[in-house]
């Protein structure tokens, strides 16, 4: 399903592909691809976004690809999805804050969902 | 059941995830439905393997299992598998006349540091609400049989507490090294609705 895509650099894998650590670097790993085969950006331009991430990090001087990998996949992909306008800057803080309050009064075993007032 | 509040909020990194997604999901850009399939692709990796190791250890060493059955956090540290909340974990074994089962909604509360990802039907409503109703059902359902007079027994995880059943170990296994009885642990046998795989390659037979 996914043998199309080249392996990217450090990225953690074993000999099946690639390997999570948690459950939100999956989800934030099969956005990734999904939008890649909906043609909204090109792999070497995810490559590159990724790369500038991780160059931008070892700048900073965190250089522990291990535990860091999909933040810094995280923030790649959310600057390529605002520089290709797929969503808005603002819309991404309005609505984390708005999950964010919704999981702070859904009380625990129910699932969490928005309300208009979020 | 659990009346636990959700006191820890998801991380600023889940809840990003949750942000993009949403938003991605609402304009139609990716499908929930093929994101759900590729992320189950990956579900079974690694991290049941975690859990495995803790497994077979137990069924092999006996001391072993009275540690990881008195303070499950502590012993499943041994093998340097660690929540990253410090979340605690129970283990709760399965006898002849005792079966586990567990259940959660939310994500968030499945010991992913020994089991990895949720599969996508334990994150789906139906299981959880029919798994508490109905057990022997849902068993069914999965391939379990289970008789009468064994007693089904339903776990729901919270956000401070995750639960990792230990199967029987299946008969046939005696000279079986560590590694070996690993290989029989599956993810379904420690959420309760698999026993371990026989060492014949049968999936539930423990007879």
């Amino acid at each position: 399903m996914t043998a199309n895509v080249p392996p990217l650099p450090d990225q953690p894998r074993d000999e099946r592909g690639p390997v999570f650590r948690e459950p939100w670097e999956a989800q934030a790993f099969a956005m990734t691809l999904k939008l890649y085969e909906g043609g909204y950006f090109t792999w070497s331009e995810w490559a590159a976004a990724l790369a500038s991430e991780i160059a931008a990090a070892k700048a900073r001087g965190e250089a522990d690809l291990g535990d860091t990998y999909y933040q810094h996949w995280l923030a790649a992909l959310e600057k390529i999805a605002t520089a290709k306008k797929l969503v808005l800057d603002t819309d991404l803080r309005k609505r984390r804050a708005a999950w964010e309050k919704a999981a702070r009064r859904t009380p625990h075993g129910h699932p969490i969902v928005l309300s208009p007032e979020d | 059941m659990s009346k636990h509040r959700h006191t820890e909020p998801p991380s600023d990194l889940v809840l990003r995830v949750k942000a993009l997604e949403s938003l991605l999901l609402e304009k139609g850009l990716v499908d929930a439905a093929a994101l759900d399939i590729l992320i189950d692709t990956y579900e079974n990796k690694v991290g049941p393997r975690n859990g495995a190791k803790v497994v077979a250890r137990a069924w092999a060493d006996p001391a072993y299992k009275t540690r990881l059955l008195a303070d499950a956090t502590t012993a499943i540290a041994e093998f340097g598998f660690v929540g990253r909340q410090g979340e605690d974990m129970l283990v709760v074994e399965n006898t002849p006349g005792i079966h586990n089962l567990t259940v959660c909604t939310l994500c968030s509360c499945y010991p992913w540091p020994v089991l990895g990802l949720p599969p996508v039907w334990y994150k789906a409503a139906p299981y959880r609400s029919r798994a508490v109703h109905d057990p022997r059902g849902v068993l069914r359902e999965f391939g379990l049989e289970l008789p009468e007079d064994v007693e089904i027994r339903v776990w729901d995880s919270t956000a401070e507490l995750r639960y990792l059943v230990l199967p029987e170990r299946p008969t046939g296994t005696e000279s079986f090294s560590e590694d070996e009885l690993a290989s029989l642990v599956t993810r379904d046998a420690m959420i309760g609705v698999a026993k371990a795989t026989a060492p014949d390659g049968t999936a539930g037979a423990n007879t």
